[in-house]
């Protein structure tokens, strides 16, 4: 965990961790309050590993039931910030 | 160059990872070959020493064609002549998946009048046609196929090679086999609900996604209906003993791909998880293994995903039965007279009638439905 992250720097990670999953994922058009499946062709599998991915990177616990708050780049912002701060 | 499909019928060769001298291990990687499904990785089917490689990095070589000597014994010197694929040298070869025993030489291919007929008309020569059907023969397909290559422009894009390898696949898929459909919609609440306890008591990188429940339901539930776990030889049918489940993966670039995960009836949930894990990131990556391509004995498709309720999919020959899962979704579930909400997905079946009756099928998706309701029991 870095408690100095800012939000761009979350942001990156969250994105860097979408790419892995999805390629043609790009920050610079992704709508942040849309949920990714909306914008991006995510299966269960490429979700599954872009969770892993976070907790990996950002070095937090994501409890199943919180799967539901990371479906967009915002609310994964807010999200995460809470947990990281 | 072995089969990685069906309809599969040459393979460029990429890179040799050993070179002659090398030890060999069975199941490891020795070469990389270019299909139109991505980049395969060749596994030896024998231990031993890769004795001298047959082909050049560059060279496309029909499926059969020998690749590389592979000396497994004691013996003193290789054979001269007709090596077979990543196969032991020895004196009697055993056949194996990536060497199919080849016909005789014979003067005249063997094909029916129809592919006779056709190949004139295509400008086909029979001569130079491998042949799919029984004993080697030459069948309409095969014509059929060999007239498009020779039309193929060399520098057709790996998605179009896909998008044809599937189309001949399917159609020959939906010309041959005579398919029967059956669907069943299953009640999810306790497999869910002991999912979630499960996930409840495992670190994020251990947890399981609902479709391995799923996944190993329909791989257990074959020992109960085993015809459906067979394949359609063009002639009969032949059971496998292995499960060798088939799982349908979309690539990003479009198109997809079903690789198998082999002995899934006897993966723990754990294990299984982490094969499907691996198989998609390896599939959508182009590093598949050429024995994950060739010896799926039925496949497990789910468009969930997508949100749509239900697949009617096609079957892939020589395999004669595929099985559907559409998304996993809340319902109005009527419980001891009462209206309920419950978590449910439709399973469907689509079986070779050739091979199996609507009967047997019925059989199978009541027992999937009956494991599902005892998940500890996955």
């Amino acid at each position: 965990m870095n408690p100095t992250m800012t939000t761009d720097e979350l942001r990156a990670a969250i994105v860097r961790n979408l790419r892995k999953v999805a390629p043609e994922a790009d920050a610079a058009t992704l709508d942040p309050t849309v949920p990714f499946r909306d914008q991006i062709d995510l299966d269960s599998m490429d979700y599954f590993n872009f969770v892993l991915g976070l907790h990996k990177e950002l070095q937090v616990e994501i409890p199943e039931g919180d799967y539901q708050k990371l479906i967009s780049l915002q609310s994964c912002i807010e999200y995460l910030a809470g947990k990281v701060r | 160059m072995p089969k990685l499909g069906a309809d599969m019928t040459e393979g460029l060769l990429v890179v040799w990872h050993k070179q002659p001298g090398d030890p060999v291990q069975r199941g490891e990687v020795i070469a990389e070959v270019e299909t139109e499904k991505g980049a395969i990785g060749v596994e030896s089917y024998v231990t031993g020493v890769l004795e001298r490689t047959l082909v050049k990095p560059g060279q496309t070589l029909p499926v059969g064609a020998p690749m590389a000597i592979i000396r497994t014994g004691t013996e003193a010197e290789p054979p001269p002549a007709h090596p077979t694929v990543a196969a032991p040298v020895q004196p009697s070869p055993q056949p194996t998946a990536s060497s199919p025993p080849t016909a005789p030489a014979r003067s005249q291919p063997r094909a029916s009048p129809a592919a006779r007929k056709l190949a004139r008309e295509l400008g086909v020569d029979l001569e130079k046609v491998k042949g799919t059907g029984p004993a080697g023969a030459v069948t309409r397909e095969d014509i059929e196929r060999a007239a498009a290559t020779a039309k193929q422009p060399a520098t057709l894009d790996r998605a179009t090679r896909l998008r044809q390898t599937i189309a001949a696949a399917m159609s020959r898929s939906k010309r041959e086999i005579p398919h029967y459909y059956l669907s069943t919609t299953i009640d999810l609440q306790r497999a869910t609900a002991w999912l979630a306890d499960q996930n409840q008591t495992r670190s994020l990188p251990d947890r399981l996604l609902p479709g391995v429940l799923l996944l190993k339901a329909a791989a257990l539930t074959l020992r109960q209906v085993p015809e459906l776990n067979s394949v359609w030889d063009g002639e009969k049918v032949v059971l496998q003993e292995a499960v060798h489940l088939g799982v349908a993966i979309s690539l990003r670039q479009g198109g997809l791909i079903a690789p198998a995960i082999h002995h899934a009836d006897q993966l723990s949930l754990p294990e299984l998880m982490a094969k499907l894990r691996d198989l998609v990131s390896r599939a959508r990556a182009g590093s598949l293994r050429s024995s994950e391509l060739a010896d799926p004995t039925i496949t497990v498709t789910s468009l969930g995903e997508q949100g749509v309720d239900a697949v009617f999919p096609i079957i892939y020959p020589p395999q004669v039965a595929i099985v559907g899962f559409g998304k996993i979704v809340d319902r109005p579930w009527a419980v001891s007279g009462q209206i309920v909400v419950r978590p449910v997905v439709t399973a469907t079946l689509a079986a070779d009638h050739r091979v199996s009756d609507g009967h047997r099928g019925g059989l199978y998706l009541a027992a999937v439905e009956r494991l599902l309701q005892e998940p500890e029991k996955l």
